[in-house]
């Protein structure tokens, strides 16, 4: 297909080599990871309860006439009809209404936690596998620290030194999460620190920071990408966890996990108050874990089964 | 050849430690480079050959400090390469280039390959954007590929169009010394010898200097002008190319080249084949590191390292079946002076 095009070399002779067998169009690593997770039904679904979810945290005043903290917008404990949709709680607010600005805080969480461990994790774990030694010592060793506790007791010791509020949950979910994330990026960048393709950018005359950024960072993504979109489930149900024991969100923000906590005592005679945020929360979790692992797939095809 | 070397090497050595015991104690060493000494002249090709783990692949990295030499001098143009400063060895760089034997490996997957290319101009400060592009397309002609190619990845390639990016990667720079570091041996015997001739051209299109580590006679005969043998982390020959093929001197190089398959069935010839295997070399054995295999062994060679001396003419070897022949020719060319 590219015949007329192989003429052009001055030195006569060599150019024939195989040139018809280059394949035609197909580009970048990423069109064809994108085309492979087109075919994973499963993360199309979960792309599409969060695309859900999304659009109902950005569109939330539009879905509904209640705002989310006023007292008796109805009757109290009221049960689902036309007027609201998923019923009331003990004060009388709408839970519809808590429940779609619920999203616009989980989503938050989810998006700043993981971002925070993301790019605090990822450094760590760059410095930590490029340069080894007594640096990757230091850093590995506080990795270990923080992830012999289990995690939520952790981010309850820290949310209890820092204070119970939203921000400070979100830190400490942010915190736990940074040896995930690091871990995963130092043993990455050692298997990648060894590969030719490193060795020659430094034959090249590469400096370190140079290698690091386009050479090492780039291959390393695809498992870190996996990593987040998983990893924003984990931390939107950490927040609820910490909203439902009173050390996040504090009331009256429509947050899911407080709104549980708020709710449980009417779980029998009132059971539509703790369903749809639980619901809400499992939703929303499912659909990252959906995602990601699909990502994983076509990212990765090698791990397929 | 009496003009100054481009490249000297002088007693370079390379001992990898090999770490055991409770405390990870260093316990002995992998003696992959054991005192090499050769030079390199401007515009000839210096082929280094050996079977595996003979340390040729050690020599032409530590030559270019990716892998730190343990002891050793490397003279670039009359300077020591190993005792330059991080950032000087990165700007030194520009002047020595290295083809790797992989093209798979040594080519970023995440890369285009314009990237590829021209991300040595980019660190070397050559060039606008817009000239950089050019040599860019300008190099891949040279080597062969149409400038076209130059937005796509190097999984869309062959095995010899990915070794020719791996050339014009060296190339684009316009190196003066290129370590070659077998470049066609992870290649299919029908690409090798297009692959080939492509750098000879290149060498003499560009008045290139090459030391080219391969460990197929056939091909380091065909390119070089002088070759160098080596074994077990020494360099036990050193010769013209036509005099090596000619007269090998070394007991191994003549098992080494006795081991070319002939073409012409009819031609019989004698084959030295050698007992055992090559010693490890964490635990080299005395005297001679040939010794054990050796046809011609003798008591002197248990325990006395040969020098690596010129016993003809341009023709180096390290062996002590020739002492003898060097003192008689020494007295026949020297004026005796000394007793």
């Amino acid at each position: 297909m590219e015949q007329a095009k192989k003429q052009k070399s001055p030195i006569p002779g060599p150019e024939q080599d195989e040139a018809g067998t280059v394949l035609p169009a197909p580009a970048s690593p990423w069109k064809v990871a994108y085309k492979e997770l087109k075919k994973n039904k499963l993360a199309l679904v979960g792309l599409f309860i969060i695309a859900f979810f999304i659009l109902t945290a950005i569109f939330a005043p539009l879905l509904t006439s209640y705002q989310p903290q006023s007292i008796n917008a109805g009757p109290r404990l009221q049960s689902p009809n036309a007027d609201h949709w998923f019923g009331t709680d003990d004060l009388g607010r709408d839970i519809f209404t808590r429940i779609v600005y619920g999203a616009r805080i989980s989503l938050m969480v989810g998006f700043f936690a993981v971002t925070g461990a993301l790019f605090f994790g990822s450094l760590l774990g760059i410095v930590a596998g490029y340069f080894g030694r007594w640096i990757d010592m230091i850093i590995s060793r506080i990795f270990d620290i923080m992830l012999a506790f289990p995690s939520i007791l952790l981010a309850i010791a820290i949310v209890a030194i820092l204070g119970p509020s939203l921000q400070n949950a979100l830190i400490a979910i942010a915190i736990i999460n940074i040896p995930i994330f690091g871990r995963l990026v130092r043993s990455k960048v050692i298997s990648i620190r060894e590969e030719e393709y490193i060795l020659a950018a430094k034959a090249q005359g590469m400096k370190s920071g140079r290698i690091l950024i386009h050479h090492v960072l780039p291959n390393s993504t695809a498992p870190i990408i996996v990593q987040a979109t998983l990893g924003f489930g984990t931390a939107i149900l950490e927040a609820a966890a910490l909203g439902f024991l009173g050390l996040g969100a504090q009331p009256p923000t429509p947050e899911w996990g407080s709104m549980l906590s708020d709710a449980r005592q009417y779980i029998q005679s009132a059971p539509w108050t703790v369903l749809f945020p639980g619901l809400s929360i499992m939703l929303v979790v499912l659909g990252f874990n959906m995602i990601g692992d699909g990502l994983r797939d076509a990212l990765d095809p090698k791990m397929k089964t | 050849m009496s003009q100054q070397p481009l490249l000297q090497v002088k007693n370079l050595k390379k001992f990898f430690p090999i770490k055991g015991g409770v405390f990870g104690r260093r316990i002995g060493d992998v003696q992959a480079v054991n005192d090499v000494s050769f030079d390199v002249y401007e515009k000839e090709v210096l082929g280094i050959v050996g079977e595996s783990g003979c340390g040729k692949s050690t020599t032409g990295k530590s030559i270019l400090r990716l892998i730190e030499p343990t002891a050793g001098e490397v003279l670039f143009e009359g300077k020591d390469v190993t005792s330059l400063s991080q950032e000087e060895m990165r700007k030194m760089r520009r002047d020595m280039q290295i083809i790797f034997q992989d093209p798979y490996a040594s080519l970023n997957p995440r890369h285009k390959i314009e990237k590829i290319l021209g991300e040595p101009l980019i660190v070397h400060g050559i060039g606008t954007k817009e000239e950089r592009r050019k040599k860019v397309e300008e190099i891949l002609e040279i080597v062969g590929l149409p400038p076209e190619h130059a937005s796509r990845y190097p999984h869309q390639f062959s095995g010899g169009q990915r070794q020719r990016i791996g050339i014009a990667r060296a190339l684009i720079v316009r190196p003066k010394l290129i370590i070659c570091d077998e470049p066609v041996s992870a290649l299919d015997v029908s690409i090798q010898a297009q692959v080939l001739n492509l750098m000879e051209d290149l060498q003499e299109q560009f008045g290139l200097t090459y030391v080219f580590i391969a460990h197929d006679l056939s091909v380091v005969k065909h390119i070089s002008d002088r070759i160098g043998v080596m074994y077990l982390g020494k360099m036990v020959e050193l010769a013209d190319k036509d005099d090596l093929y000619a007269e090998p001197l070394h007991p191994y190089t003549q098992s080494l080249l006795s081991a070319v398959p002939e073409p012409d069935p009819d031609l019989k010839k004698e084959r030295i084949i050698l007992e055992g295997d090559v010693p490890s070399p964490a635990d080299p054995p005395s005297g001679c590191p040939f010794h054990t295999r050796c046809p011609h062994v003798m008591e002197e060679c248990r325990s006395v390292v040969p020098e690596f001396r010129e016993i003809r003419a341009n023709h180096f070897a390290a062996c002590h079946l020739y002492k003898e022949e060097r003192t008689r020719q020494s007295a026949e060319t020297t004026i005796e002076h000394q007793s």
